[in-house]
């Protein structure tokens, strides 16, 4: 179903923000194309959009031609990385029909400046560094060293048996316990992990998935230990499980029970975790695995759009829950492109949220956001490179208006990140918001024609798949049948077919290639992990109470064969330290083990 | 007689869901003339020597990105040799330590290919290595 627009409650623009330009708009009637249900609010004239036209028309004739003559274009086009085309200049004359109402003022609707009205001036993106590796102990010190270096937010991440469901005891965990992540395999785990922690100071982001049911439960049931009641926790668990299907592949059951759990998560939290984001929507990884960026705007927020579905079929409210789903954004290299793409977004959830959902809190239309520069752009070799590239992202993802913000470090090509590279990344960030200038104003590149046209094409271009999607029966629909998976498979092999025919450069890769080695520090995570996590968890085994442990997995089991919330009965589980795959195991059992099939 | 044409399995071991490289290893080299089986992901070095053995191939590339290559390389090797299939050359690529790649080639990799490599050199580097098994 298409987008159905109704008119706004009230258009509150006071006056246009572009009073250095030349004309300035005044509300007139729809001029042709308007959108329907309010007056188009033209940034420009008419009279003035005909006068730049023409002038431009004469300014290629005369001064881009003589200067092509005699310095030709270094290529015939020029596109975005998504393949957008970019003018050699944007005017006026291509904005003829920009209309202020699709910008709207910082946290005011459709929200494409921003979700607050005076963003970073009132307080600052949250510097969100993502950790976890080795053991419960190693991960617990690395979150108090961030702490201590002022990152404001803690962010787990799991090792590879835990996002797929297996103990660290289980056969398909060889060598893995520990080295993507760090290992949790019961509630003695996550106590350990959050140790002198007080977690009803800090907010936790925790990135798992297809076990996210777990591992939420065990952060509940290590707060409750501590004194605090879920009420009062905050945080955001990724818990994004279509993703995992298009693009991240850690899953234990086929999507469609996969989703029910991750409905039942969001109820449940909407009922008793008020400071709790249920999901993060996530584009990231969607983008690492090749999609371009806007590929990662459409299938994201179809994903969005699923998840918000499947919950009012459920019969929840969309205002009871809307305000608590948040997005998780890659931020790649092309710097306009990647601001484009957070405007974009904002502006396209908004609409969807109010025209389509029917949504009535604004907090509801606000798309918030969490953005983490791109992983898959690091390289190995000169690998200090990568600083810098990282610098340029983040950069990007905050005049693009992220909330919160991840920032990579320079040695992740070859391995976890060091302290000593970590710091750096974090540096990074305290170096854009206290020093470069770019936190005093909101949405510096509002009104910028070439960020504003960029802003459009991505929408028009998102709406499409979209509308795509939407034909094929929506996003679950698309992801069974591998339509994401294969376009994204598509854009991966034509961007490494144009790094190898050398169109597009890689400095350091392709291009200014050095033979000098620069020397890196590598995290090397021991096997003794994976012994110490086996034998805690074999003691945990011996002191827990098996009769209450099979008691509790049983009400797992019905509930899962049932339609009765999964939380309470997870969470009752945890407590009694029934494992991660245990509690896996049972939805293995009752909805089978997904497998993909070989397609490439 | 014209050669038979080359026959190479694509391998996906461990856990981590990065398939990302597999996956265009898998059509480069099928984009090339090779004959390319990808077994998909999460493969256990079982699945992975079995597939090998029942599809009958010349060697088997895998592509690890979780850190567990130190385990995962030798077992598949191991499990080759048990099954009087140790001619099955075994690559490989990923996120993986410089320092590590002379232990495992000492171990029998007969080559890693670390990020930034280009398709056409893995290509090129296995026409030159890979014969057609008799």
């Amino acid at each position: 179903m298409p987008p159905v627009r109704r008119s706004p409650k009230k258009l509150r623009l006071v006056k246009s923000p572009r009073t250095a330009r030349p004309t300035r708009a005044k509300a007139r009637k729809p001029a042709p194309g308007a959108k329907k249900g309010r007056p188009a609010l033209r940034t420009y004239d008419a009279a003035t959009v005909r006068q730049l036209a023409s002038a431009k028309r004469a300014w290629e004739r005369a001064e881009v031609a003589r200067s092509i003559a005699s310095a030709p274009s270094r290529r015939t086009e020029f596109m975005t990385d998504s393949g957008i085309p970019v003018p050699t200049v944007v005017t006026p004359a291509e904005r003829a029909g920009e209309d202020l109402g699709d910008l709207g003022l910082p946290g005011q609707f459709p929200y494409t400046r921003g979700v607050q009205p005076t963003m970073y001036r009132s307080r600052l993106w949250t510097m969100r560094m993502f950790a976890g590796f080795g053991s419960p102990d190693d991960t617990n010190q690395r979150f108090k060293y961030l702490m201590a270096h002022g990152t404001t937010g803690l962010s787990t991440a799991f090792d590879m048996p835990a996002l797929m469901g297996y103990d660290a005891d289980h056969p398909m965990s060889r060598g893995e316990v520990g080295k993507e992540g760090v290992a949790i395999s019961t509630l003695r785990d996550l106590e350990i992990l959050f140790d002198g922690i007080p977690l009803d100071q800090v907010t936790t982001s925790m990135t798992i998935n297809a076990s996210a049911i777990v591992a939420l439960c065990m952060y509940i049931a290590v707060a409750e230990k501590q004194g605090v009641p879920m009420e009062k926790l905050g945080g955001t668990i990724q818990n994004d499980m279509l993703k995992e299907y298009i693009a991240q592949k850690e899953w234990i059951v086929p999507p469609r029970p996969a989703v029910r759990i991750v409905v039942d998560m969001i109820d449940f939290c909407s009922r008793h975790m008020p400071r709790w984001h249920p999901v993060s929507i996530s584009g990231y990884h969607i983008r690492e695995a090749g999609a371009t960026a806007v590929q990662e705007l459409a299938f994201t927020l179809a994903d969005g759009i699923g998840y918000v579905e499947e919950c009012v079929k459920r019969g929840m409210a969309v205002d009871d829950f809307a305000a608590r789903l948040s997005f998780f954004w890659d931020v790649h290299n092309d710097f306009f492109e990647e601001i484009a793409k957070f405007r974009a977004a904002r502006r396209i959830w908004a609409r969807v949220m109010r025209d389509r959902f029917g949504a009535r809190d604004p907090r509801s239309w606000q798309l918030r956001t969490h953005a983490q520069t791109a992983g898959v752009s690091l390289t190995a070799q000169q690998p200090y490179n990568n600083v810098v590239r990282t610098a340029l992202q983040a950069l990007a993802a905050v005049l693009g208006g992220t909330q919160s913000l991840h920032t990579n470090s320079l040695d992740e090509t070859y391995a976890l990140p060091t302290e000593e590279s970590v710091t750096l990344a974090l540096r990074t960030q305290q170096l854009i918001a206290h020093e470069s200038g770019v936190d005093r104003v909101v949405d510096p590149l509002g009104g910028s024609y070439y960020v504003e046209y960029l802003t459009d094409e991505m929408e028009k271009r998102a709406l499409e798949y979209l509308r795509r999607i939407d034909e094929m029966g929506g996003i679950i629909r698309a992801v069974e049948e591998a339509y994401p998976q294969k376009e994204i498979g598509e854009s991966a092999y034509r961007y490494q077919r144009e790094v190898e025919q050398g169109e597009r450069l890689i400095v350091g890769v392709n291009a200014f290639q050095s033979e000098r080695q620069e020397p890196v520090q590598i995290l090397k995570i021991d096997e003794q992990v994976a012994e110490g996590q086996i034998a805690r968890l074999k003691q945990v085994k011996a002191e827990r109470s098996s009769a209450a442990v099979a008691a509790a997995l049983a009400r797992v089991e019905a509930a899962c064969r049932g339609t009765d919330n999964l939380m309470p009965p997870v969470l009752e589980a945890v407590k009694a330290y029934a494992t991660l795959g245990e509690i896996s195991d049972v939805f293995r059992k009752v909805w089978g083990q997904y497998r993909e099939g070989g397609i490439f | 007689m014209p050669e038979r044409k080359l026959r190479i399995l694509v391998a996906k071991p461990g856990l981590d869901g990065h398939d990302r490289g597999a996956k265009i290893i898998a059509r480069a080299l099928r984009d090339a003339g090779m004959e390319v089986i990808y077994t998909g992901l999460h493969q256990t070095p079982e699945m992975i020597v079995n597939a090998a053995v029942q599809e009958d191939v010349d060697a088997i590339g895998l592509s690890i990105m979780s850190g567990a290559h130190m385990t995962l390389f030798p077992a598949v090797i191991d499990l080759l040799k048990e099954q009087k299939a140790g001619d099955i050359e075994v690559f490989g690529g990923g996120i993986i330590p410089d320092d590590d790649i002379p232990r495992l080639k000492q171990l029998g990799v007969s080559e890693i290919f670390t990020p930034g490599s280009s398709t056409q050199d893995i290509v090129q580097w296995i026409r030159q290595h890979i014969q057609p098994r008799a």
